[in-house]
């Protein structure tokens, strides 16, 4: 798949959330909070999401510590991807203000 | 007052939202559903909108209930192939789905699972000289993967211009 694809804002903001080690509904609080309350992720969107993103390497499953609450975090791969992506909406908000700023 | 119900309703594969969205209102009225057996749903007395309800073709996974129920929902029960959550609406808002892609994706999967059994069927169904039935069936499945993908359509022309 090509690698310059965008990420949509949901698997932008779950990538970002797993900066540091989080289970799901502390990704889903994250987002929230992070969005200013825009963005709502739903249980099973981000359970397809972690299991997609899992399967592509971009983070992994830390081992259980026997509670239910399964913790996440990002790999050097998906930290790569995200920076690009960052590096991308970059582009777009200099554009904007370019154009429709005049700056 | 009697503090359960038992209702009889019958909601064909593409009306799932009418089935979840009539839950929903049984609960705005004050009954929370508590088992589904097959098309019969069992409620008992709640607060009058005290559990939002979602409802979800999967097969079975415990993996996912788990997560579903690490977020603050709770598994009702399941009735083949669906599987039915409810979520105190004062936790907040519960959905089960909330972008364009995933619900695309969801819509895939009805559609994948309604293609093999309307195929079964038809196969059976043309094999068997009294496949009569078989046959019925696999019009009514064609006829529930064609409104699906109707859905479908409607979300993929939105995602080409958003998310």
């Amino acid at each position: 798949m090509n690698n310059d694809l965008a990420l949509t804002e949901s698997t932008f903001y779950i990538l970002l959330s797993l900066y540091r080690p989080c289970h799901g509904y502390g990704i889903m609080q994250q987002t929230e909070e992070l969005s200013g309350g825009r963005i709502r992720l739903a249980a099973g969107t981000l359970y397809g999401a972690l299991t997609n993103m899992c399967d592509k390497g971009w983070i992994i499953q830390l081992p259980a510590d026997g509670s239910r609450k399964k913790e996440y975090q990002l790999t050097s791969r998906g930290l790569t991807v995200l920076k690009n992506e960052v590096e991308r909406l970059r582009e777009l908000v200099k554009n904007g203000d370019m154009i429709l700023e005049g700056k | 007052m009697a503090d359960r119900i038992t209702m009889r309703k019958w909601f064909w594969v593409w009306d799932f939202e009418k089935e979840e969205a009539w839950l929903n209102e049984m609960s705005l009225n004050g009954w929370a559903l508590e088992s589904v057996g097959f098309c019969t749903y069992n409620f008992v007395r709640c607060e009058p909108g005290e559990y939002t309800i979602r409802i979800e073709m999967r097969k079975y996974d415990q993996a996912y209930v788990d997560f579903v129920e690490s977020t603050g929902a709770e598994f009702i029960d399941r009735m083949l192939l669906w599987i039915y959550f409810r979520k105190k609406t004062e936790k907040g808002p519960f959905d089960l789905f909330s972008d364009i892609d995933s619900r695309i994706g969801y819509l895939d999967r009805i559609g994948k699972f309604l293609m093999i059994v309307g195929g079964a069927n038809l196969i059976i169904g043309l094999v068997n000289t009294g496949g009569r039935i078989n046959l019925i069936c696999a019009t009514v499945l064609m006829y529930a993967l064609g409104r699906i993908h109707g859905k479908k359509e409607a979300l993929t022309k939105e995602r080409q211009l958003r998310e």
